[in-house]
């Protein structure tokens, strides 16, 4: 919302200075957005006077200038087909920023004279578009004196200082001048004047009448009034309301159009003006049937669909109720007989209809946010008032179809509510003044809002306008009290608590944490069994990011990309966040995902680096799943999913179903399509999924350990090359549960050499088995026991054989 | 016994120029081995009056250790000058780098969220989550912000697909934290404390917008919490969080559908030298909007409005992070790109904790 400080005089009788109006704007939250004072960027150009002007000897359409200006006589090079002796002008000294060419004047050579300043063009001020000299000043204004002063003195609206104002939703009021000017008065900045008021005589009937659909009646306009002024003369507006639109950044067009303008900026009551000669018939406010098009004003044309209130004669269509005006219809300069509306719209079916048809207009942005339904009327006989004055001509009576809304309601008002709400203490007597000066009307403790404030729609509404108008900003802090006493208690649920240590525990690990965006493009999220259209977004941003995320891979990768062209092949990049399964708010998991890429490390002279592969990745996350305290003993199948090699990828699962984690290399496909130079390994982590402990007790079980000498045993075994280690570890764990401590895997031999000394489709895995006595220390013979029942269950779980 | 004197010195002085381990082991055998000099002579012992005895043995054994002594101390020496000898061969280069070891971060964004989380558990807020897919009635109507209200058009947001048939209202993908007020409320009751940290979404991408960022939201609810109260809490906050004791606020009154009042909080800056400085300056920067909590909220969530009142406010995680730690740009968050990833990023053992510091 824009307007200008003399705007804002005609309704606001106030000598505060220009700073003290914007502060008590922003603090009533009518927040300053744009402040643009003549006064202060034209602040520096001063008057001069041209003695003599030459021909510039190497330009003919330059002129060198002496001027006298307060630092006596300077040379200046102008171009401007005006420049001449005697006239006084308007002077840029060196140093002086030009807003109009954005440029800050210094000493230069034009053409090989010396120039020291720039005499200035309206355009160049930012004062008009004019541009066809420089500004000849009339009168004999003293050189060296500030030209804003002469500007104050000749054309005061041309230092009129211009302030736009960011207006919350559910303050339409201010979306006038006057409603601005009212906030102001209640903060003490000035007094309000009086509403001005016309009373205009109808001199006869209107030839157009005017008529509201019962349904829409009821829902959309309860009221619709209008007048026919016949024999207006149409054309430019007076220069001051040309200049007062042009101000806020409005092209003015004709003076009908140009008060329709005014109005909606001024009182925050849009009207329309409709061109008499060419409405056949009556109006008539109606729900639209569907189909109807009309050429508005913004050149568009519109088609409605069943519902849409629509403004019609007997021609069709005539306007988009509350929004905009047809093309067909409207006034222009040979306007002669002119009919103008002035309606109450409801908020709700303006904003449906302007939505719908994606039409936007002040008068929209006015109407669904709520204009004073009580001001229909005197809006109307205002404007017509001032159309008369303007144009001339003579007004009919007004037609009126519907009546004026009764917004009438009361609250009660408890004085001590702002006390105990805000924490303020205003004095009761100031309270109802505060209420009384924003126009609320207040009888006793019951308050009835203004028809101009339908936000207000409780009492703790009416806290909010003292305490706005008293000033937020002298609120003071009050501390609280603690909520319990002494230590604090932990606030964080098992699942925080788990997310954070996962998170940490893969950054511990070496992992570099990204966040990327929980939307992907689709090819990506069909690649990670997402993409479907309960997961699609309805209006996403760009084509990059139209699907929500199955999986954190896409992201990670898409990154690993990135940081490969920049040169960074070797990546540990994770994230810790929400994938999301479906569309319903329920189907979102949090999991912790990791992705390896190129090697362990830079190339370093130790020999240490090697390409990451899948075993890379299943230690993280058998790291992560110690970490959340996952249970020790997973199963780890195969058959993950189809992103993964199929080969070298498994899961970590409890049971059949529950599956914890996934592991393993990317498929090389998916990886080709995400544009990753592999290898690539990565582990995804359900962190939700392991079972959370159910006892609360801190207490550990007791430790059990044993004094008596632990003995290893190694085995190598021949096996078909498609056992799997864990088959093995098991059965050796089997021969002695309680003997044998732990069992695990140092070595294996397998591919072409292997083949060739144990035969084809074979390999050797070498186990060492650890035992622990806990009665006596073993004899050899135990030893020799136990040892030969490992083999044999080997032998019957795998079909392995001791390599000899 | 005679000799004892001339035994002694003999063997002492070939242990002290032994040239090496082999020579000192003949030397022991000679002198204290099995048939050495020294063992001869004791054998002789037996073969002594008692008188004779008293005196011999003493000294046998005394030279025998003194010996034996001397082997040991002549062994050590000899050792150690050979280890001498070997470790002035053993030599590397220790200005080679060590063995290359991967250093992990933690994303500011995490990083400063837990910062949030540790001032507001010492306050005695609790942290709730929701689900960033939310309903149409979560996330505006809940909120006081029916389907026509204008502020809806002003949250950019971004709409689920709906299925042709269903005829819900499109879910949304949340664009403020505040639907966890009253999926919190709704569970769990007042009075309540509680920060709500997490993704939203808006349709909107510049240097300081990107379609998705990170807010937190705080509500506090009980039967006298007022706004001077919400004050003190953000103040409180700030101060700890910014680690700027000279921090000062500013309510500016404002609109949000949920509270009323509502205000947006600025904060005292300087700008000078294109170089922000907190609690000093005569700039403001907004960096928070709130107030308190719409009766009709509290309704909504199930909680009597004439019996219950408190405030909520809503910042932008990514936004103090900016702050405080010096980011210049927004979407950079979002890039994962490992040079700012480093430069920006945490230790992962650095919690952020009240006794430890808030300070990364």
């Amino acid at each position: 919302m824009k307007f200008t400080l003399s705007w804002l005089k005609e309704h606001l009788e106030t000598d505060a200075p220009l700073n003290e109006i914007l502060y008590a704007l922003t603090d009533l939250g009518l927040e300053v957005e744009e402040v643009v004072n003549p006064m202060d960027t034209l602040a520096a150009f001063t008057v001069a006077h041209v003695q003599t002007a030459e021909k510039h000897p190497d330009a003919d359409r330059l002129k060198v200038c002496q001027v006298e200006t307060d630092d006596g006589v300077k040379q200046i090079v102008c171009g401007a087909p005006n420049a001449r002796a005697g006239i006084r002008v308007v002077l840029a000294k060196p140093g002086v920023y030009v807003p109009g060419i954005d440029t800050t004047i210094g000493i230069g050579k034009i053409r090989g004279v010396e120039s020291f300043g720039m005499m200035a063009s309206e355009r160049e001020m930012e004062l008009s578009d004019e541009h066809d000299g420089i500004i000849e000043l009339e009168g004999e204004p003293e050189v060296g004196s500030r030209f804003v002063d002469y500007l104050a003195q000749h054309s005061p609206d041309k230092i009129d200082p211009m302030i736009e104002v960011a207006i919350t939703p559910n303050r339409p009021d201010a979306l006038g001048v006057r409603g601005i000017a009212r906030d102001l008065a209640a903060r003490g900045i000035g007094v309000l004047k009086p509403e001005p008021e016309a009373e205009i005589k109808g001199a006869f009937k209107s030839d157009i009448n005017v008529n509201i659909d019962d349904d829409v009646l009821e829902k959309g306009c309860p009221l619709f009034a209008g007048r026919l002024i016949r024999g207006v003369k149409n054309g430019p507006s007076p220069h001051w309301l040309q200049a007062r639109l042009k101000a806020i950044g409005l092209r003015p067009i004709s003076i009908l159009v140009d008060i329709t303008n005014l109005f909606t900026f001024e009182y925050n009551r849009p009207l329309h003006v409709f061109d008499a000669d060419v409405v056949k018939g009556d109006l008539r406010v109606h729900f639209a049937q569907g189909g109807e098009t009309l050429m508005a004003l913004d050149d568009k044309e519109y088609t409605f669909e069943p519902g849409m209130m629509a403004i019609s004669d007997d021609n069709g269509v005539e306007s988009i109720a509350g929004i905009m005006g047809g093309l067909p219809s409207g006034c222009t300069n040979e306007t002669v007989n002119v009919f103008i509306e002035s309606a109450y719209w409801d908020p709700i079916t303006v904003a449906a209809t302007g939505r719908k048809l994606k039409a936007n207009s002040d008068a929209r942005y006015r109407f669904e946010r709520g204009v004073d339904p009580a001001f229909t009327l005197g809006g109307l006989d205002l404007a017509t008032a001032m159309i008369l004055e303007l144009c001339g001509g003579e007004a009919s009576e007004m037609v009126v179809a519907g009546e004026v809304p009764d917004t009438t309601r009361q609250y009660p008002l408890d004085t001590d509510r702002v006390q105990s709400l805000v924490g303020m203490t205003i004095s009761a007597d100031e309270q109802v003044r505060t209420l009384e000066a924003l126009g609320f009307v207040v009888d006793g403790d019951q308050v009835t809002p203004p028809t101009w404030r339908p936000d207000v729609l409780g009492p703790a509404d009416l806290v909010e306008e003292i305490a706005r108008v008293a000033s937020l900003t002298k609120l003071e802090g009050v501390p609280m009290a603690r909520s319990g006493q002494g230590v604090a208690k932990p606030i964080l649920t098992p699942m925080q608590k788990r997310e954070a240590m996962a998170r940490r525990t893969v950054a511990a690990l070496g992992y570099n944490e990204c966040v990327t965006y929980s939307f992907i493009d689709k090819t990506s999220a069909e690649l990670f069994g997402g993409g479907g259209d309960a997961v699609m977004l309805g209006n996403p941003i760009s084509a990059d990011m139209s699907h929500m995320r199955p999986s954190l891979l896409p992201g990670l990768l898409a990154a690993a990309a990135r940081n490969q062209a920049r040169g960074f092949a070797d990546l540990a990049l994770f994230e810790v966040g929400p994938v999301f399964h479906g569309g319903e708010p329920e189907e979102q998991e949090v999991l912790a995902t990791g992705l390896l890429v190129g090697h362990t490390g830079p190339r370093d002279p130790h020999g240490a680096r090697r390409a990451v592969d899948a075993y890379d990745a299943k230690a993280d996350a058998e790291a992560v799943l110690s970490a959340i305290s996952a249970p020790e003993k997973l199963m780890v199948l195969r058959g993950a999913n189809s992103w993964w090699h199929p080969g070298r990828s498994g899961k970590l699962s409890l049971g059949p179903k529950n599956v914890l984690a996934g592991f393993g290399e990317i498929h090389p496909k998916v990886l080709k399509a995400m544009g990753v130079k592999g290898p690539a390994v990565a582990f995804a982590v359900h962190i939700a999924k392991p079972p959370f402990p159910k006892k609360k007790s801190a207490t550990r079980a007791a430790l059990e350990t044993s004094d008596f000498q632990v003995v290893d045993r190694d085995f190598a075994f021949v096996v078909d090359d498609t056992v799997e280690a864990l088959a093995l570890l098991n059965a050796a764990k089997g021969a002695d549960k309680a003997l044998i401590a732990e069992a695990s895997v140092f070595d294996q031999f397998t591919g072409d050499r292997a083949e060739a000394q144990m035969g084809v489709g074979k390999k050797s895995i070498a186990i060492t088995v650890r035992l622990q006595p806990k009665d006596a220390t073993l004899t050899e013979k135990d030893i020799e026991a136990v040892s030969a029942k490992i083999v044999e269950k080997v032998t019957k779980a795998t079909g392995g054989v001791l390599r000899s | 016994m005679d000799g004892l004197d001339s035994l002694k010195s003999k063997y002492l002085e070939s242990i002290a120029s032994a040239a090496d381990e082999s020579a000192l082991e003949d030397l022991r055998l000679a002198a204290v081995g099995k048939k050495g000099e020294v063992s001869l002579k004791m054998r002789e012992l037996g073969k002594m009056t008692p008188e004779e005895r008293q005196v011999a043995g003493p000294a046998l054994n005394a030279l025998k250790n003194e010996i034996n002594s001397a082997l040991a101390a002549k062994k050590e020496a000899l050792g150690d000058a050979a280890l001498d000898e070997r470790l002035r061969t053993e030599w590397i280069d220790v200005s080679l780098t060590g063995r290359p070891r991967r250093q992990g971060t933690i994303h500011p964004v995490s990083q400063v969220t837990e910062e949030v989380i540790a001032i507001f558990a010492d306050l005695g807020y609790s942290v709730a989550e929701g689900p960033q897919i939310e309903s149409d009635y979560y996330n505006f109507d809940a909120l006081n912000l029916a389907p026509e209200h204008p502020a809806r058009q002003e949250h950019d947001t971004f709409y689920m697909h709906r299925e042709e048939g269903d005829n819900r209202p499109p879910h949304v993908l949340r664009t403020h934290t505040s639907p966890v007020q009253i999926r919190y409320m709704e569970k769990h009751g007042v009075p309540c404390r509680i920060i709500a940290p997490g993704r939203v979404y808006r349709a909107d991408y510049d240097q300081t917008h990107t379609p998705m960022f990170h807010q937190y939201e705080g509500l506090c609810i009980d039967k006298d919490v007022s706004m001077a109260n919400l004050k003190w809490t953000l103040e409180e906050f700030c101060r700890a969080f910014f680690q700027v004791d000279g921090i000062e606020l500013r309510f500016r009154a404002s609109h949000f559908p949920f509270t009323e009042p509502s205000a947006e909080v600025d904060i005292r800056c300087s700008w000078k030298g294109g170089q922000l400085k907190l609690g000093e300056g005569d700039d403001w920067m907004e960096i928070l909007g709130s107030g308190m909590v719409h009766p009709k909220v509290l309704q909504a969530a199930g909680v009597d409005p004439d019996q219950w009142q408190g405030f909520a406010f809503g910042m932008g995680i990514d936004r103090i992070a900016m702050l405080k730690y010096g980011m210049p740009d927004l979407r950079a968050f979002f890039d994962s790109d490992l040079r700012w990833l480093r430069h920006y990023g945490f230790s992962a053992l650095d919690m952020p904790t009240m006794h430890g510091g808030i300070c990364g």
